[in-house]
């Protein structure tokens, strides 16, 4: 009872509130402020050049990049090396979502094995694919494999196996036991419970994670098909270096389109599935 | 009716720790075509008892013996073809939502196949036959192509007892399987159990937290207490006094609310207050 009373809140009005919390936001501001000045003069970067210098900048890429009537009989090569990038992404990505799901089951903390070592390894080996930034895997399997489709598609293939390697462990980590359970006890073995329990309660996270990463790889695989030479980054990066700015434009029309268009795709296949 | 003893019980104990009894030596024994009730409060080892007969918990000690084999030691193959023996029923029906009402039913068949066969979801004619008739008998055939999460709380109950029942099982495990309902649906289910081991001669064992339903539908009422069984017998011997017991008179708010209620108000009181009969026992 002692204690209770001391520790009573007071009741009186503290003025000083308000002024320290306004005050503890100022101070917060004042040091980014000089974080950004101080970084900026380390790294040589002028904030004043650079946001005066923006204007210009689009005025150069709306008169340089506009599209012009000699630039569409470019128009059926660059649709052509489109849905070729489209097919690498998608290929890439369902290929690794295959793998995924296999390891994403046995290395989940739900329905995965109960061995401790093999549940760490896939974690590990998900961990290190994921960190890998896409373009330092293509440019080491360029070594060995050299410029060309599959390159681009290996690239592509192990970066996202980490990534929904990861996406998976989580998603199945996340399911209801209580129906895992229950198809258990009817007396069925492993793999019919992962496919007929665990796989139906998680399809809907699972396959909006794979609409996910198809989305990304076709950004991805135009920046990857620069460094493999396959596709419209290839394509892109060919006409930019020829001073054909005009069919790089169009090019760069053609991939936001396409993403855009995948992007609302995918959230209408979404919808219509849970 | 059968008189042989279908489930023996003798000494069953579950510790998580040292001390700690979630069950504490509990003997009985079943026989065939039974309809038993286990009362006791929140925390009192029902569920604990259910989940260690179809071994979904190890029990720490004792032996269960079903149709004169030792279960708990049974490994990989036999344990399979000894679960798909006993159907389970669950408080939140544990159906896969995303999945037809049938499909679900049909999940009762995987005990019988291999992990191919099983896993694809490769059923026979007979068995989606058996699955469609099983729904019908629940009141369900129009409903058998409907997605489980479209089905009311009732239905869903009634897809999870089809679905034990396709297993084909001798015996049938019911963990609370009118908690959730409304007293309609709650009677629906009752009366699909009773004429389940009327009808079928199958054994059901259910856990229930309504002693006016205990009283009504069973032939024979178990009292758990802390994990402990401090009765067992016909519903008539069940009194006032030994449902206090069960239900541990040490809150004074419900020793009144006992003492003063008879067993019907009493069962509504408890259905009221779960979280006070939680309270009661919890720790």
């Amino acid at each position: 009872m002692e204690t209770s009373m001391s520790l009573a809140p007071q009741k009186t009005f503290d003025h000083s509130y308000f002024r320290k919390k306004n005050l503890a936001i100022l101070a917060l501001v004042l040091l980014m402020v000089l974080v950004m000045w101080g970084s900026g003069k380390v790294a040589d970067f002028d904030f004043v050049y650079a946001f005066t210098s923006i204007p210009l900048a689009l005025q150069w890429m709306a008169i340089s990049f506009a599209p012009t009537a000699a630039s569409l009989s470019a128009l059926p090569e660059l649709l052509h090396q489109t849905w070729l990038t489209i097919l690498s992404a998608v290929a890439a990505t369902t290929t690794a979502a295959i793998l995924a799901l296999i390891l994403g089951v046995l290395g989940s903390n739900s329905v995965g094995v109960k061995n401790t070592v093999v549940k760490t390894s896939i974690r590990v080996i998900a961990s290190v694919f994921r960190n890998i930034p896409i373009v330092a895997w293509a440019l080491v399997l360029l070594l060995s494999f050299k410029q060309g489709e599959f390159t681009g598609f290996l690239a592509l293939f192990l970066s996202t196996f980490g990534q929904l390697t990861r996406l998976f462990l989580d998603t199945f980590d996340e399911v209801p036991l209580g129906p895992i359970e229950a198809v258990g006890a009817t007396g069925s073995s492993y793999w019919p419970i992962i496919f007929q329990a665990a796989i139906p309660c998680a399809i809907p996270q699972l396959m909006s994670w794979v609409l996910y990463m198809v989305e990304t790889n076709i950004r991805s695989a135009t920046l990857v098909g620069m460094l493999t030479g396959t596709g419209i980054g290839f394509a892109f990066d060919l006409y930019y270096k020829s001073f054909r700015y005009d069919v790089a434009g169009l090019l760069v029309i053609i991939t936001i389109i396409t993403v855009i268009s995948i992007e609302l795709i995918s959230a209408k296949v979404r919808r219509s599935m849970l | 009716m059968s008189t042989s003893e279908l489930l023996e019980i003798e000494g069953l104990s579950k510790s998580y720790r040292d001390d700690q009894f979630a069950l504490k030596d509990v003997s009985t024994s079943i026989r065939s075509g039974e309809l038993i009730s286990i009362i006791g409060s929140s925390g009192a080892g029902k569920s604990t008892l259910l989940r260690c007969i179809n071994r979904l918990i190890e029990a720490s000690s004792g032996s269960i013996k079903f149709k004169g084999q030792e279960v708990t030691t049974l490994k990989n193959k036999e344990l399979k073809a000894y679960r798909r023996d006993v159907g389970m029923i669950f408080q939140s029906y544990n159906l896969i939502y995303r999945l037809s009402a049938i499909e679900n039913v049909l999940h009762g068949r995987l005990g019988y196949k291999n992990a191919l066969a099983g896993a694809l979801g490769l059923y026979s004619e007979e068995e989606k036959q058996l699955a469609f008739q099983l729904l019908d008998e629940v009141g369900l055939a129009e409903f058998a192509y409907r997605r489980a999460d479209r089905l009311s709380g009732g239905q869903k109950q009634r897809v999870g007892i089809a679905r034990a029942l396709c297993q084909q099982p001798s015996l049938m495990l019911c963990d609370e399987p009118i908690a959730s309902l409304d007293p309609k649906s709650s009677k629906d289910v009752m009366d699909s159990l009773r004429k389940i081991v009327d009808e079928r001669q199958i054994t059901c064992i259910v856990n229930l937290h309504q002693v006016k339903t205990a009283i009504e539908y069973s032939d024979r009422i178990i009292g758990l207490r802390h994990g402990e069984k401090v009765f067992e017998g016909d519903p008539s011997s069940l009194t006032l006094d030994i449902i206090e017991e069960i239900y541990e008179g040490t809150k004074d708010e419900y020793t009144e609310v006992a003492a003063m209620a008879q067993i019907s108000t009493m069962d509504v009181a408890l259905q009221d207050n779960q979280e006070l009969v939680g309270a009661i026992d919890g720790n």
